[in-house]
């Protein structure tokens, strides 16, 4: 247990490290910029209690938006991310329940179901985050295109971080 | 009262989430007057050592870039110098034309900054100790770059010209109007309020007006790209290309107006009227 925890928190040091910078510093044309940390909260084990969740997200989102100098930004986005995930994958999963020591990983979930799963969620973080940003829907095609082009760079990011860091 | 209780204690997920959010987005909305806030921005100390210790060991990569702008910057004052020489020699005691402001610069190392947000701040190694103060104007070797807002001991932040809570007093012509960035490409800016009466052309100088107490006048902060006069408008669409490039800021200067309180707080006798 204990080993768990210091797992994951090392796995939120780094994620955060490496967003703030290096993937913050990532930007072509003002267009993409990928939020690879969200991995985070998609990595957290199924038996996770929703309000841990939440606080977790939350605290996620609070610490990128320290560094990157847009309070509260972040933190909403996450919340959101960290609400929606037990409806998703009570969605998406077909099989009735989930094996207790099964991990929301591509080698316990299979490849279709961990794609579907991270393309919602990170659809819905990056949709919420770059709207609150703006915080109107003046010039919405702009930042819709801004978030579509974000969703698949942070996409690859993580369906690559899946094959080489997570392998195991 | 035992049925609300019931509620709660059922929805506490929701309700959870319904918290959370709020606290940020009183977090979002109030950050312009939150001063109060002072954790929650990248001058504390935390962030502002981490943000440090990494632009070493990344300028130290740019040092040929650095090098090169500084000695660009060297040849322009030496120029600078040469024709103040001149002036002083050819005309005796050149009379001062901005009498009255006095201007002093402080160098800092840009540490952390950004260009691909809305509102896009820079971080400076250089805080309070150094004499750093909220309101201060940073220049860098290109022109304009910003106005700083938050200082720790250490560190300060800035609003750079990308952000969209911030614009400029300009001028192009010797025509004033407000200069303010749209949130799109970090290369260009608008320039509002000029008269379609104005002559224009494209590649014209625009500089800092002497409205404002926090630039001297006659920075540079861009040319003109683009115009448009749309019909019915009494004021151009103007397309400034920035002069400062946003992506590669290393070193720059912060500005303070040694009078420039005693000008505000003047300025402010009027508007108790």
């Amino acid at each position: 247990m204990i080993r768990e925890i210091l797992h994951y928190f090392v796995m939120f040091v780094i994620l955060v490290l490496v967003q703030v910078l290096l993937l913050n510093n990532i930007q072509f044309s003002g267009y993409v910029n990928p939020f690879l940390y969200v991995l985070f909260i998609l990595l957290l084990p199924f038996s996770t209690p929703k309000v841990l969740l939440l606080i977790l997200s939350f605290s996620l989102g609070l610490v990128v938006d320290i560094f990157g100098n847009t309070p509260g930004i972040h933190a909403s986005a996450c919340t959101f991310m960290g609400f929606l995930r037990p409806l998703v994958i009570r969605t998406i999963t077909s099989r009735d329940s989930i094996e207790v020591d099964e991990l929301p990983r591509v080698r316990h979930m299979g490849m279709g179901w961990f794609f579907r799963y991270s393309l919602i969620l990170v659809a819905a973080h990056h949709l919420f985050l770059f709207f609150i940003e703006v915080f109107s829907f003046h010039g919405f095609i702009h930042t819709f295109l801004r978030s579509i082009f974000s969703i698949v760079f942070t996409l690859v990011l993580i369906l690559i971080s899946q094959f080489i860091i997570f392998r195991e | 009262m035992r049925n609300l209780l019931r509620f709660l204690i059922k929805n506490n997920f929701f309700i959870l989430f319904l918290i959370l959010e709020a606290i940020s987005l009183v977090l979002i909305v109030n950050y312009n007057n939150f001063q109060k806030v002072k954790f929650l921005n990248a001058s504390n100390r935390i962030s502002g050592n981490l943000y440090n210790s990494y632009s070493s060991v990344y300028n130290y990569f740019q040092l040929t870039k650095i090098n090169e702008q500084l000695s660009r910057d060297n040849a322009t004052l030496r120029k600078r110098l040469q024709d103040v020489l001149l002036s002083d020699i050819q005309y005796g005691l050149k009379k001062k034309e901005n009498e009255g402001l006095d201007y002093r610069f402080i160098p800092a190392r840009v540490i952390n900054n950004s260009v691909n947000k809305q509102y896009n701040y820079i971080t400076l190694n250089k805080g309070s100790l150094d004499g750093i103060k909220p309101d201060m104007g940073i220049v860098g070797v290109d022109g304009v770059v910003g106005v700083v807002t938050n200082v720790s001991e250490h560190f300060s932040t800035g609003q750079s010209v990308l952000n969209k809570r911030w614009s400029l007093s300009a001028k192009v012509n010797d025509y004033f109007g407000s200069l303010a960035w749209e949130g799109i490409d970090y290369r260009y800016a608008k320039l509002n309020e000029i008269p379609f009466h104005v002559n224009l052309s494209i590649g014209d100088k625009v500089v800092t007006s002497s409205y404002s107490s926090i630039f001297p006048e006659g920075i540079l902060v861009g040319t003109v790209k683009d115009f448009k006069h749309e019909s019915g408008d009494n004021f151009y669409d103007i397309t400034v290309e920035l002069s400062s490039n946003f992506k590669s800021l290393s070193f720059v200067e912060v500005i303070y107006n040694v009078y420039g309180e005693e000008q505000t707080q003047l300025e402010k006798l009027n508007s108790d009227d």
